[in-house]
This record gives C-alpha cells, sequence and structure tokens, in this order.
C-alpha cells in the first residue's frame, strides 16, 4: 500500500507518520510537499500533525488553501483514503471535508498526556480492523483540540454513527474526567459522510512501538491495509471505497 | 475612487465556549472591575485595498470572510469599508 504523507511549513509529525509507514507497517510511504499539485497515485493521504504556517489566524486556516488541498479534496471526493491527525483534523475541518471545527481547549492549557479512546464505528477503512467499544491508548499534544460544531451537525454526526472515536476513561465510559479538551460529548475524531476521510486529536503515529508507549496506533493504519485488501478481493466494490485516480 | 480601508471584526459566535473571554473576565473582576458581565475575545483584521468603489468591495471582502478570515462554523464577523483618509 502507498502513503502519501503532506509536509506543510510547520508539520512536525511527517517522520513519525512515515516511520509508522515504512518501519513499523512496512509499506511504501511518498512524501508530498505542500506545493505539490497531485499526489502521485497513493492509495492513502496522511495530513500530519504539527503547527502548519505558525497556525496563523486559524489552526489549519493556512494549511486549507495550499495548492496540494485540491489534489486532496479530489482524491477524498473519489472515495480515496484520508486519515487527519491533529493539525491535519484541524486542516481537514477547515478545509470543509469533515463537520465542526478544533477551537482552543476549555482548560486553556496545552494538554501533553496519554488518553484513552473508545472506537464507536468499525464502519471506516482506519477503524475497519477494530471492534466498536474497543479502547485504544494514544498520545494527545494540542491547544486547540476542543472539537464544536452546532446540534444539528452534533445529531447528524451521532445518527449517521459518524463519532469515530471518543474520549474515556479506563473502564470505558464516557464522563468529563476523561475529556482533556472540552469536546463536545467527549468527541475525539469524526469521519465524512462517505467515510472514506477520517480525523482525530489523538496520535496513532506516535503509538506504533512498544518501546515508546505501545502500539495501540497501528490498529488504525493496519484496518486501512486490511480495508483496501478487502476492496481489492471483493468482486463488486462500493462506488464509495474505490481508490481515487 | 481611492484606496479603501476594510476593517473586519470577528468574534465567537454566540453559543461558542469563549475559555479565552472567560478567563479575561476573571482577571478583570480581580482588578476590581466586577460590572464586567461578559468578555469575548475576538479579532481586527484590517486591509488595504487598492482604489476601487466601496459599493464593489464590500462582498469582496465579506467572500474573504467566508472563505478563509472567518470560520462560519465558531465565528461571526462584521465588515466596515471606507475611503481611506490621506
Amino acid at each position: 500500500m502507498r502513503w502519501g504523507v503532506v509536509v506543510f511549513p510547520g508539520s512536525l509529525d511527517d517522520r513519525d507518520a512515515v516511520r509508522a509507514v515504512e518501519r513499523v507497517l512496512g509499506d511504501e510511504a511518498v512524501p508530498l510537499w505542500h506545493k505539490d499539485p497531485e499526489l502521485r497515485g497513493v492509495d492513502a493521504v496522511v495530513l500530519p500533525g504539527g503547527f502548519s504556517y505558525g497556525d496563523y489566524l486559524r489552526c489549519g486556516a493556512m494549511a486549507k488553501c495550499a495548492p496540494i488541498m485540491d489534489a486532496v479534496r479530489a482524491h477524498a471526493r473519489a472515495g480515496g483514503l484520508v486519515l487527519g491527525i491533529c493539525n491535519g483534523f484541524q486542516i481537514l475541518c477547515e478545509a470543509g471535508l469533515l463537520p465542526g471545527a478544533l477551537v482552543r481547549n476549555r482548560s486553556l492549557s496545552f494538554v501533553c498526556d496519554v488518553v484513552t479512546v473508545r472506537v464507536e464505528t468499525s464502519e471506516t477503512p482506519f477503524t475497519f480492523g477494530c471492534r466498536p467499544g474497543e479502547l485504544l491508548s494514544l498520545p494527545i499534544k494540542h491547544g486547540e483540540g476542543c472539537w464544536v460544531a452546532d446540534e444539528e451537525t452534533v445529531a447528524t454526526l451521532e445518527r449517521e454513527q459518524r463519532v469515530v472515536f471518543r474520549y474515556v476513561d479506563r473502564a470505558g465510559q464516557v464522563v468529563p474526567e476523561a475529556n482533556p479538551n472540552g469536546s463536545l460529548a467527549n468527541i475525539a475524531g469524526v469521519c465524512s459522510a462517505e467515510r472514506n476521510v477520517v480525523g482525530l486529536m489523538p496520535h496513532p503515529e506516535h503509538a506504533v512501538d512498544r518501546l515508546t508507549g505501545g502500539e495501540d496506533g497501528l490498529r488504525l493504519f493496519r484496518s486501512a491495509q486490511a480495508w483496501l485488501g478487502r476492496d481489492a478481493a471483493a468482486p463488486r466494490r462500493e462506488p464509495s471505497v474505490v481508490p481515487g485516480p | 475612487m481611492a484606496a479603501l480601508v476594510a476593517r473586519v471584526y470577528v468574534t465567537p459566535k454566540r453559543g461558542i465556549l469563549d475559555p479565552q473571554g472567560k478567563a479575561v473576565q476573571h482577571s478583570l473582576h480581580a482588578l476590581g472591575f466586577g460590572e464586567v458581565a461578559d468578555v469575548k475575545v475576538g479579532k481586527y483584521i484590517e486591509l488595504r485595498l487598492r482604489d476601487g468603489a466601496v459599493a464593489q468591495a464590500e462582498p469582496r471582502v465579506r467572500a474573504m470572510c467566508e472563505r478563509l478570515l472567518a470560520n462560519g462554523v465558531i465565528e461571526d464577523f462584521r465588515v466596515e469599508v471606507a475611503e481611506e483618509r490621506a
């Protein structure tokens, strides 16, 4: 599988994403530059964490105007896989590819921690190999991770099971104490209506090795491999999961 | 035709949590300004536009707000366009 990892000026976690893809998954990582006009035929695009364009104006606001984002939009429209992590999630929300927005943490403090998230649906390429209700331990590090949206949007997401991850306690319960940033309904990640675009604040690419704090993040990457494998094996493919051109 | 100045005020939408505003309110209370009932912290953006007419410039500045300067999910904006005084 070919993974494109987009580098914006100010991206930080692109190297960990490349490392996860190449050294842990054994897949091919294709570095993509924010000025690139196209995605070089990758199966999945990762928008990594960091502080693209110095978080000027709003987190992700500048990045959504980058030349490569037209190609990311086209890839998403064609059913291609897109994963936005932290700043990548912020960029996808700013670009209108995911609903809601990420604002300053309710505490006003930058949080750096390990959280437990519950997988709410296995009906996305990045949770395909997980059980709904499965708990993952993933690191977070952000100042603007409070996910907000209007009531109607939240109701739509709940109805369509598009909340992908929720912050929970170790028993798997959605409680306010488990919410690190004030996100509505403890939401840590969501997906698009077509389910091929997923964004989350926690960092799966930092959790791919037991030596450095656990490997629960691999579940997301391996899910995408399995999803594409299923795709190739199935005689009839749903249009929404056909990889982009 | 004259050079124009567009003043854009971006504020958190009503109902959207503004923890920064709350913190500023607390500090003002601590300084003895107990009359402060609410604080919203937003952004002020000033644009200088090449020579043009206010009537044509206004919708374009509004479009800039909708597409980049403000995020409609979380923010409201207000635009004032005027001729620049020498």
